[in-house]
């Protein structure tokens, strides 16, 4: 046997034409195809109700599609976070819960809203980071601290509420997720809607642009080799599940908003839908991918279904039947495009 | 005065329960010269890496960088003293894009926000410096090849100003092209004035990329040569150079009829072409380097990884077939992953043992635990098996009786060709002599066996044949005694 090297003759350095590297790189676009497509599929879904359900496409509609969809969007802001730092986290529902039932104590004890919201934000931070502490302190896979946590946090909350809804006068905080009336036209959709948009906005302009944000994708791809470069790996995995936590504080006051009273029993099963939005939206359980755009996208679409459905008249079963199947064939959509690119690369 | 050596390791030793990995290691790297590091498959050269790293601990012996006492805690300890490791497994974030990679940890931020266009421009100055402007700061490293994704990586050692670069086994997975270009960057390196630590089993690729070169053997450092002035003949010699231990019995054995037969086999990647007729009662050994591609052979022969092209013949049976069909045909193989592959740790020996054939065990589709034990009972006397009941979780024991339990597994099968990978890898010497006595019982009972070992003497010692494997491609079978471990150890490295 023999090598073909030949040490004599080297190749040059420069074999090939450098490229330009102002181009665009090619997944820039890729990614931006990506959310194109959850669009489109947006769009399409969207059309398929409208041509379907008498009125479903008028700005009312649309209004209370936004107006519904906030719990879910929000909240699913921090487990993109978390999904993109390889995390998961179950216990989100139970922590809508814990969070609406803290509003409505601070608010039944008469202080002011503001104090209350900023009440539920800490209660679920103090969630997250609970969650946080455990998984990096316990080195116990996440799936098993939250599910562990999903049972503890809905306790604490039916606990904190004795047992039944706590019923407190909202004090204005019922208009974050309530219709326009008249007079607020100006605002084109309700301020709980305009949360949610800027929500969205910051935690994607985070994760892309903040040294935090890209350590938690680096985390996410690729622990060991974050650590080796420095990245401080288990500080930065408890500030995304407290950051989470604090995010589902803010879709739990929109919870607290919708049903003016902390249900302890509120929003079980919740952690589904908010993973689902993420899953929808691109996001990959293995880590180190997802958009906080995408996942807006993927809320707005089950909403949608939800929502058109009721509107048509199916029957629940039948609309999680379908939102089933989607979120089947959104993963397999993913897995598909990724093996191409992984092909691709050859 | 002399400066000192950039890096210096002096009396390393390191040991692992009974096995003694690193016994009186000595090896020092100058600034701006590549020093290449030799030694057989096991010889201590990733046990050495590992601790010069920070990832183990020496239990003896000193680490020096520019004359100062160096002893990292861990590898971050070590990548921040200036210490930068690049495996043949390279560790990028996929997700992140290439600059990202180079400043990741180091990124310039103001008010926790990054600083893009300082990025950017650090990452293609490292790019520049080892002569990369054409890999695109902006490209998702999970996206570009192998070959790039390696300078992405030596770009990030470059830009946290490493002192000391190890690069293990670099070219492995590289085409020709792409190894002429690390060379050239490597000597671009050392002309900066970087020491470089150079991990190669191919010769003659250390003979062109380094300055010097230093011989590990069984944990020792046993010679440092200029590059310069040592033969490949002498490097070998120095490589190889052991008595043959007294540990090997070999009965006379007459050969059968060919009972396995290969013809210009070649699977996915590796194997690119073997040809071989086994027969029965002997055995043929199959020597060759770390990724020759010798594993990915007996995965093909047994049907676990695909085959593009060729033929295999198990007595009358023609054809590429499932791992459950050979099985049945009467082959059967032997994991070199005992730990991951191999065995279910966490069940018994009972279980273990029997798993691949449990019809015998009881009435159809039931399986009687009383049988099973039994069974499991017939071999644990006659192969020494020490352990308290055929229902002890096989985690608990030795590695050297975990392996017999796994050979136990194809004579449980009653197979007639074994397929060996590494049979004696990790385990203690007794367990290896016992292990070299069944394999010798198993040929003169009419057994065929096909046996991989990355270890010359044991390969000389046991085989009636050995063919030597070369990136890919399987050599002629030759009888024992007309080989010699200086003449396999040249063909492995491809001379």
């Amino acid at each position: 046997m023999t090598k073909t090297s030949t040490p004599e003759n080297p190749l040059p350095l420069e074999h090939r034409p450098p490229q330009t590297s102002n181009a665009i790189a090619p997944q820039t676009w890729i990614g931006w195809l990506n959310i194109f497509g959850s669009f489109l599929a947006l769009l399409a879904i969207y059309a398929f109700f409208y041509f379907q359900a008498e009125r479903f496409g008028d700005a009312r509609t649309l209004e209370t599609l936004m107006r519904q969809m906030t719990i879910v969007a929000i909240a699913a802001m921090g487990m993109t976070l978390i999904i993109v730092s390889g995390g998961i986290d179950l216990s989100v529902g139970s922590q809508l819960a814990v969070v609406a039932v803290a509003v409505a104590l601070i608010l039944k004890a008469g202080y002011n809203p503001w104090l209350a919201a900023l009440g539920g934000i800490g209660a679920g931070a103090a969630c997250g980071l609970i969650n946080g502490l455990l998984i990096t302190g316990l080195r116990v896979v996440p799936f098993i601290v939250t599910l562990g946590t999903l049972g503890i946090f809905r306790g604490v909350a039916k606990q904190l509420a004795h047992h039944q809804p706590v019923n407190a006068k909202p004090k204005g905080l019922e208009n974050l997720t309530a219709s326009l009336g008249d007079g607020q036209r100006w605002m084109l959709v309700p301020p709980g809607v305009w949360i949610m948009l800027i929500i969205v906005a910051a935690t994607a302009l985070m994760l892309r642009y903040s040294r935090f944000g890209r350590h938690v994708v680096a985390v996410g791809s690729n622990e060991q080799t974050a650590r080796l470069c420095g990245v401080r790996v288990n500080r930065t995995k408890i500030l995304v599940y407290t950051l989470a936590g604090a995010l589902t504080g803010v879709a739990g006051i929109m919870l607290f908003s919708r049903l003016t009273q902390g249900d302890p029993t509120s929003a079980a099963g919740d952690e589904l839908d908010i993973i689902a939005a993420v899953v929808i939206g691109g996001g990959s359980l293995s880590g180190g991918e997802g958009s906080p755009l995408g996942t807006l996208i993927g809320a707005a679409i089950m909403q949608i279904i939800s929502a058109g459905g009721a509107h048509l008249g199916w029957e629940n079963s039948s609309q999680e039947i379908i939102t089933g199947v989607i979120i089947v064939i959104a993963v397999t959509l993913d897995r598909l495009r990724h093996r191409r690119a992984a092909a691709s690369e050859g | 005065m002399m400066s000192p050596p950039r890096l210096e390791m002096l009396g390393v030793r390191k040991r692992f329960g009974a096995t003694i990995a690193l016994d009186g290691v000595d090896f020092a790297v100058d600034p701006g010269s590549v020093h290449a590091l030799v030694g057989e498959n096991g010889a201590g050269k990733s046990t050495l890496m590992k601790i010069l790293a920070g990832a183990l601990k020496p239990d003896e012996g000193q680490l020096r960088l520019d004359g100062e006492s160096f002893a990292p805690m861990n590898p971050l300890a070590g990548r921040r003293a200036g210490v930068a490791m690049i495996y043949q497994e390279l560790s990028l974030c996929p997700h992140l894009s290439v600059e990202e990679n180079i400043l990741l940890g180091m990124e310039p931020t103001v008010a926790g926000w990054l600083k893009r266009g300082e990025i950017r421009a650090r990452a293609r100055d490292a790019l520049q410096q080892l002569g990369h402007a054409d890999i695109s700061p902006k490209a998702r490293a999970g996206t570009l090849s192998i070959a790039k994704q390696q300078l992405v990586e030596i770009g990030r050692a470059v830009a946290v100003g490493c002192r000391v670069l190890v690069l293990d086994e670099p070219t492995s997975s590289l085409t020709q092209a792409d190894t002429q270009r690390l060379f050239q960057l490597v000597a671009t390196l050392k002309n900066r004035g970087h020491a470089i630590v150079y991990i190669s089993h191919f010769l003659e690729e250390v003979k062109q990329v380094a300055d010097k070169l230093t011989v590990l053997r069984d944990g020792r450092s046993v010679g440092t040569r200029d590059v310069a002035g040592a033969s490949i003949s002498e490097i070998i010699g120095l490589m190889v150079g052991r008595q043959m231990e007294d540990l090997y019995p070999r009965s006379p054995r007459q050969p059968g009829e060919a009972i396995l037969e290969l013809d210009a086999l070649a699977g996915k990647s590796k194997p690119r072409n073997a040809s071989l007729q086994l027969r029965r009662g002997e055995v043929l050994g199959i020597a060759g380097l770390m990724g020759a591609g010798r594993t990915e052979l007996l995965r093909t022969i047994f049907g676990l990884d695909a085959v593009r092209s060729g033929r295999v013949r198990v007595g009358t049976f023609i054809g590429n077939h499932s791992p459950t069909r050979r099985l049945r045909e009467g082959v059967g193989m032997l994991s070199e992953d005992r730990k991951g592959e191999g065995l279910a740790l966490n069940l018994s020996i009972a279980d273990n043992m029997t798993m691949s054939n449990l019809a015998p065990l009881g009435p159809p589709g039931l399986v009687a635990p009383r049988r099973q034990d039994a069974a499991a009972r017939k071999w644990i006397a006659p192969l020494a098996i020490k352990c308290r009941s055929p229902r002890q979780p096989i985690g608990q024991l030795s590695g050297g009786n975990q392996q017999k339990v796994a050979i136990a597994r194809l004579l449980h099968h009653d197979v007639d060709v074994l397929l060996l990978d590494e049979p004696t890898r990790g385990i203690d010497v007794g367990s290896k002599a016992q292990i070299y006595r069944l394999i010798d019982e198993l040929a003169c009972a009419g057994k065929a066996v096909l046996m991989v070992s990355s270890y010359l003497p044991e390969l000389l010692g046991t085989c009636d044949r050995v063919a030597v494997m070369c990136r890919g491609v399987l050599g002629p079978a030759r009888d024992v005694e007309q080989l010699d471990a200086q003449q396999i150890m040249m063909e492995a490295t491809g001379n």
